[in-house]
């Protein structure tokens, strides 16, 4: 404590002594720290600091808005003409099979309509431009331009061309948190494409996908296809997710298995937001254990 | 070398607003979308950590809590974390005031840059604890940052402090 040095004699009355402050102020943020990371009480007192912070926010974002702008302007004309080239044959290649699409979909109700099955779950979608990464270097999470205000909630899936880039976890008036799908704490339910074996994905935070609980002896191979099952009832079912990469089954009652997202996870900029516009009912009451 | 109070030459009183409106400046520097490059430096704590040394009766850990929620809002970080390194950075300034000051400002930034350190290892302890992952020893090197910028700016937030020299040959300062 030399370094910090001794306290003047008590002559003037000063309040409480630092020492004493000093672990009140750390007593305050561990509770808060607890109470945010563990039991997430704290979003309400969030938000309302966010109206103070919000303007703010806003004045800063500006010269980062300006230089992804005026780096866009200084693009080249050819670079233009080339990536416009591109975008129509991908729209034409995608417009043949939009039209079977459309009349697949049509028979699909057909179908579902003669067998008294429920109808599919609408699907809402929201365009959305990545801004930036999230400042906080813990997690991998990035910020979209659209919230509240066009209709994006938390735990409504993020797509790109390709696949699933992560979930929305926070959402302020205009724009709205994606935690990415290789953030440590971000899994997602998933099925095999090809036999429909189930199990969860989850981030690893190295760039990786694991998929955890699947029995060793389960029929899963590499290159195998993974797409959300929709059986969370946040997740659209059927959007791809990943793609197996690896398959070690020497370990133990639980085989290893590594998967790759089919996304640009860390580098996309333009995604979709995609979920259900009607959540299913809640699962039933189990029933009460018979004496 | 007997050490001299030569970096604090005689000062107005540094006026109360001036330290807030700074630390919301420092506040908006932080919130710049800055994408993961490595190296940007802590502006709320470095200036934060320049009123403390500088004004340790008035300056200190309940401003430090308070900046330090606000940038765990501004950044999406865990409620909290920010706040506790705050207080913790402005505890250890405020001690060690009338020890740095006594020395240039080069030697102040040495001082500082284990401060620095100190609050960046405390953010990491916490967050991992709760099951983030390391984000890499680059991360360090915003501390590294923030210890070279505390030279020039001292001098900046020094500069409306000066008053302006007249000369008195028959004064002793």
């Amino acid at each position: 404590m030399s370094f910090v040095g001794h306290q003047p004699p008590p002559i003037f009355k000063r309040g409480p002594a630092p020492v004493a402050r000093l672990f009140a102020f750390v007593a305050i943020c561990l509770v808060l720290l607890v109470a945010d990371l563990r039991f997430r009480y704290l979003e309400v007192m969030r938000n309302a600091l966010s109206v103070v912070t919000y303007p703010l926010q806003m004045a800063a974002a500006t010269p980062a808005d300006f230089v992804r702008n005026a780096s866009r302007y200084f693009a080249t004309l050819i670079e233009v003409q080339i990536e416009n080239a591109d975008l129509r044959r991908q729209q034409l290649a995608s417009g043949e099979r939009l039209l079977r699409f459309e009349l697949l979909e049509q028979e699909n109700a057909q179908l579902r309509a003669l067998l008294d099955m429920s109808r599919r779950v609408e699907v809402k979608s929201i365009a959305a431009d990545i801004l930036y990464n999230a400042p906080d270097p813990f997690a991998r999470k990035v910020i979209l331009d659209r919230g509240t205000q066009q209709g994006v909630e938390p735990g409504l899936a993020v797509v790109d061309a390709k696949g699933v880039v992560g979930q929305v976890t926070r959402v302020h008036p205009v724009q709205s948190e994606v935690t990415l799908l290789t953030d440590r704490t971000q899994s997602i339910p998933v099925s095999v494409v090809r036999n429909g074996v189930r199990g969860v994905l989850f981030g690893t935070g190295r760039g990786r996908l694991e998929m955890r609980f699947v029995l060793a002896d389960a029929d899963i191979r590499e290159g195998d296809q993974l797409v959300t099952s929709g059986l969370d009832g946040v997740f659209v079912p059927g959007l791809p997710v990943a793609v197996i990469m690896a398959v070690d089954r020497e370990t133990d009652a639980f085989a290893r298995i590594e998967a790759q997202p089919l996304a640009a996870v860390e580098t996309s900029v333009q995604v979709l937001v995609i979920g259900r516009t009607a959540y299913p009912p809640p699962p039933p009451e189990p029933a009460a254990r018979e004496r | 070398m007997q050490p001299t109070n030569r970096s604090s030459r005689i000062l107005l009183p540094v006026k109360l607003w001036f330290v807030y409106l700074s630390l919301i400046a420092a506040l908006g520097l932080e919130y710049i979308p800055s994408g993961r490059v490595p190296g940007i430096p802590d502006w709320v704590a470095l200036v934060l950590a320049i009123w403390c040394v500088r004004e340790p009766l008035r300056i200190g850990m309940g401003v430090g809590f308070v900046f330090g929620l606000l940038v765990d809002v501004g950044q999406g970080a865990a409620m909290g974390q920010h706040a506790l390194a705050y207080v913790v950075l402005a505890y250890v300034a405020n001690g060690a005031a009338r020890r740095v000051l006594w020395f240039p400002l080069l030697q102040q930034a040495i001082h500082m840059l284990p401060l620095f350190l100190l609050t960046q290892v405390l953010m990491l302890v916490v967050r991992v604890l709760a099951g983030a992952e390391f984000p890499g020893w680059s991360y360090f090197l915003s501390s590294l940052s923030s210890a070279l910028l505390w030279a020039p700016l001292s001098i900046l937030l020094m500069l409306p402090q000066y008053r302006p020299v007249d000369r008195d040959d028959n004064r002793p300062i």
